[in-house]
């Protein structure tokens, strides 16, 4: 484990993940370019695996990129700096302002703030789902998306089934039977 | 208060690792399940506060969900409970992909794994619907009928239509928001008739 490959790990993940703005997502073509184009750390092939393997698990992908090239580089030691470079520097900047803004929570210039940012949310809720509602369709066709949906949408919230629950049988579903459609 | 406290931990711990193993589709698309867990499931902070941290959390750069992490341990635990809750929500995958990089031409051409992430899809689509009626609904209450469809107008028009990029459109309508009050006020004194 040496100390340069720290240091460049660092300021890699640092750099792509600050200058990356709406999530892991859009950070991604940012760290293509320090890990393949900048430090060579990987070539083309070997990313596109990574994406592909990324995306097929679950949680962040951000983290699961930084974990996999830092342990690639620089053993456990390098996948842990690669982690803190991702998350910690936006993390403390979130903790800082919104601290700062409890602080101001009665002033009227906060208050209209927290009550203009709303309908921006809204509609930004409004794209993603569509986005997720075509690409799910796409995935499985009308017939099956639609269905899926309709019983996620009584499963939580008529009967207020615990999403982790509902998500569980969705796997299940997945797993059993589509391959065989 | 030990016991109270190292509990909270726990309850951290657990809820964040679940969010970060059923989250599909990176990071946005786990932020209804984050929302279950701090609203609804653990009352952390209420509906107000998360739509707010989540505004906040969406005009800074970087992973949106660490972020979120972040700040639900952080506004428990402090510092240690910011690292608890980033910790358990992003190990499991982390480890997990180090662990099966060599499977990774089985796992992105199985049949199987893929059924079962094309079948999760609709139910995050809907999860995001309901948020995003609920974040609807609060605008309303708070703006009112046709201020809430004029600034709904214009941010789809901003981010969709033009578009811009959502955290350029955040932050526009946060310095809006700053000045809100006060022009409200302005335009009541001027429909006052000038009283003073």
């Amino acid at each position: 484990m040496n100390l340069q490959n720290l240091i460049d790990l660092f300021a890699g993940f640092f750099l792509s993940n600050l200058l990356g703005y709406g999530g892991g997502p859009a950070s991604i073509p940012l760290m293509y370019q320090e890990i393949v184009t900048h430090y060579r750390w990987t070539n083309d092939t070997e990313f596109s695996n990574l994406l592909a393997l990324g995306n097929t698990l679950p949680g962040p992908i951000a983290t699961k990129i930084a974990a996999f090239v830092g342990f690639d580089v620089a053993g456990i030691g390098g996948a842990l700096v690669a982690l803190v470079a991702t998350v910690v520097p936006s993390a403390v900047l979130l903790i800082v302002l919104l601290r700062l803004m409890a602080k101001y929570r009665h002033s009227p210039v906060v208050k209209g703030m927290t009550l203009l940012v709303q309908p921006v949310i809204a509609v930004m809720m409004i794209l993603l789902t569509w986005q997720m509602g075509r690409t799910s369709i796409e995935a499985l066709g009308w017939w099956q998306a639609i269905p899926i949906a309709a019983i996620a949408l009584w499963a939580m919230e008529k009967r207020k089934i615990h999403p982790a629950l509902v998500i569980l049988c969705a796997f299940v579903y997945g797993g059993l039977v589509v391959p065989h459609i | 208060m030990e016991g109270h406290s190292a509990k909270k931990y726990v309850q951290l711990a657990w809820a964040m690792s679940k969010t970060g193993v059923l989250g599909y589709g990176g990071g946005p698309s786990v932020i209804p399940l984050i929302r279950h867990e701090a609203v609804s499931a653990y009352r952390w902070m209420d509906d107000d506060e998360f739509g707010e941290t989540l505004a906040i959390a969406n005009a800074l750069p970087g992973p949106i969900a660490t972020k979120m992490a972040a700040y639900l341990g952080y506004r428990e635990k402090g510092v240690l409970g910011a690292i608890v809750a980033i910790l358990a929500h992003i190990l499991p995958s982390c480890v997990a992909m180090i662990a099966l990089l060599s499977f990774v031409n089985f796992l992105s051409h199985s049949p199987v794994v893929q059924g079962m992430i094309a079948a999760v899809m609709p139910v995050i689509a809907v999860m995001l619907g309901v948020m995003a009626y609920e974040f609807a609904k609060k605008a309303y209450q708070g703006l009112g009928r046709w201020m809430v469809v004029v600034f709904c107008a214009i941010s789809f028009l901003l981010l969709q239509v033009v578009p811009i990029h959502p955290a350029i459109v955040i932050v526009l309508f946060l310095a809006y928001g700053a000045v809100h009050y006060r022009l409200l006020g302005k335009l009541k004194n001027k429909a006052g008739g000038e009283a003073s």
